[in-house]
């Protein structure tokens, strides 16, 4: 609009203080607008994404230009959500799989917090486990599977230490490289004081790898996932992953593509609450 | 002097670095004392171990040769009696600043209500007038440095181990502060050691500044400095007709103690 920008260019100019004052709110207002502005396309864009997708894949199910039986359609995935919501089949199934992944991820991140620890205050014991975490990282750990059902019996212990082994490895490595690269001078400040090893962890190491405790915590909702989906797979008899498996076995795969948006839902829901608890912790919290 | 009045004592004080690469010797046959309330300043060429001197001090290493006194007693580890400024401020940014000054407190068990009324009239003496709920990003690095004074004076220690506490500051600041120290220290009647690498500082700042020379670390002078500049605060001791003459000096030595050529 040429007679916008005429007019905060003359207030600008006119040196009055109150002409410059509306000038320059004019100017932040068509800033604002502007970011307004692209925000709003950014939401319309991705919206006409998910819907072309959606209605192209209805269409591509019901004249049959992909195998609806392979494929299935929205609709028809709606339906059969709606349905094992309705009679209540499927809360049981989430209820069991909610339940393992937030067991998996605040149990791996706790116990990689602890071996961290362990091998914070014992410097031999960190130079003598070196290879070991290095070779178990290394490894694709879901492989230790059949072993833990073989010890521990089909089921919940399994399927929660199937989960604990993907994630507890890699929260100790990190968790401990934070550990042990804390700035020095942060260190002599309380050693200045004659802090012991305990007060030295607790006031110092700790809370300064706090912020790495919390984003481990955020990556092991992703992994506690894929433990939980994996160990579920193999062995469970309740939770969304054997909803899967028992859909590809009846060949029903409405069941398996309806099963997997609940779980894209509930790992969404998940994740963004552990991220509104991390904002929460470490609000006021800042690196320098 | 009398003996109970030597603070700090160092007697024939030898310290050796041992690494993979060998063994270096960091400092030689080091005698120094300093009496109670005295303000000493030690300057040096890079690697006359300075910090050296001052981790053996504060407790933080035993030197591997001679004796380290502090009011008469060996030095075995951190004592309360000593406080110490750092470089950098390293304030927690997890901690608010009450929290941060408190710390010392918080180590030795003295943390209650009365002792942080007493750091909260701390901080606003120091300049900090209600910043106490505050965190440390919110301070600038000038404020941020006088909550570390304030974090060693919180715990009231007798001797004051200063280790180039305003090198990190732009000048302004840097003046400002060591103002602040000195008339706080003269105030409390604190014993200081201070190291730096402004000669200008140095000067004054200390009743008395040791030069130091490198490899290894030794005492190679002393200068008293004259009674009308210690007198005066630091800002107003570089206007002193005499202070040109104290810093010449300084700059002579120091360019004998790198072994350089004779300025001055």
């Amino acid at each position: 609009m040429p007679k916008n920008e005429h007019s905060y260019k003359k207030a600008l100019l006119s040196g009055l203080q109150e002409d410059r004052e509306s000038g320059m709110k004019e100017l932040h207002a068509q800033y604002k607008q502007k970011a307004r502005r692209i925000t709003a396309a950014v939401g319309t864009t991705q919206f006409t994404i998910l819907l072309l997708f959606l209605a192209l894949w209805e269409a591509a199910g019901r004249q049959k230009w992909i195998d609806p039986l392979l494929f299935s359609y929205p609709t028809k995935i709606v339906n059969q959500l709606w349905n094992s919501m309705a009679d209540g089949s499927i809360w049981p199934h989430i209820g069991m799989t909610v339940s393992e992944t937030i067991i998996g991820f605040i149990l791996g991140t706790l116990v990689g917090t602890g071996l961290a620890a362990l091998l914070w205050w014992f410097p031999f014991l960190s130079r003598v486990l070196d290879p070991y975490l290095v070779v178990l990282n290394s490894m694709p750990k879901v492989a230790l599977g059949p072993l833990f059902i073989v010890s521990l019996g089909p089921g919940f212990n399994s399927i929660v230490a199937v989960t604990l082994s993907i994630t507890v490895i890699i929260t100790t490595i990190n968790i401990y490289n934070r550990f042990i690269e804390i700035e020095a001078g942060y260190i002599k400040v309380v050693r200045l004081f004659g802090a012991s090893r305990a007060q030295l962890f607790r006031l110092v190491i700790l809370p300064a790898s706090f912020p790495v405790i919390i984003s481990a915590l955020k990556v092991n909702v992703g992994l506690a996932w894929i433990g939980v989906i994996v160990g579920e797979f193999l062995v469970a008899k309740l939770g969304l992953g054997y909803l899967m498996i028992y859909g590809f076995q009846v060949f029903n795969f409405t069941l398996v593509l309806s099963t997997l948006i609940v779980i894209a839902v509930v790992a969404t829901i998940m994740y963004q609450l552990v991220a509104i608890l991390e904002r929460k912790l470490t609000s006021g919290w800042r690196e320098r | 002097m009398a003996g109970e009045d030597n603070r700090l004592e160092l007697k024939d004080v030898s310290h050796v670095y041992v690494n993979e690469k060998g063994a270096s010797l960091a400092v030689e046959k080091l005698n120094l004392t300093v009496r109670r309330g005295e303000f000493v300043s030690l300057v040096g060429p890079s690697g006359c171990g300075k910090t050296t001197i001052l981790s053996m001090l504060a407790g933080l290493m035993p030197p591997t040769g001679g004796q380290v006194l502090l009011a008469g007693a060996p030095v075995l580890g951190p004592s309360r009696l000593v406080g110490y400024m750092l470089q950098q401020d390293f304030l927690f940014p997890w901690r608010t600043i009450r929290d941060n000054a408190a710390i010392g407190l918080e180590i030795n068990g003295g943390k209650n209500a009365a002792a942080l009324k007493e750091v909260d009239r701390l901080l606003t003496e120091l300049g900090l007038p209600g910043s106490g709920s505050k965190y440390p990003h919110e301070l600038s690095g000038g404020m941020r440095q006088r909550v570390a004074l304030a974090r060693m004076l919180a715990t009231n220690p007798e001797v004051m181990l200063l280790d180039e506490p305003f090198s990190a500051l732009d000048l302004h600041i840097k003046l400002q502060l060591e103002d602040l120290v000195d008339e706080t220290l003269k105030r409390l009647g604190k014993t200081a050691v201070l190291v730096t690498h402004d000669l200008a500082e140095a000067a004054a700042m200390s009743d008395r500044v040791i030069v130091l020379a490198a490899n290894p670390g030794r005492i190679v002078k002393e200068l008293v400095i004259p009674d009308e500049i210690r007198k005066a605060t630091p800002m107003e001791a570089r206007k002193l007709p005499g202070f040109q003459d104290v810093f010449d000096q300084l700059w002579a030595e120091l360019n004998r103690a790198e072994g350089g050529g004779g300025h001055a």
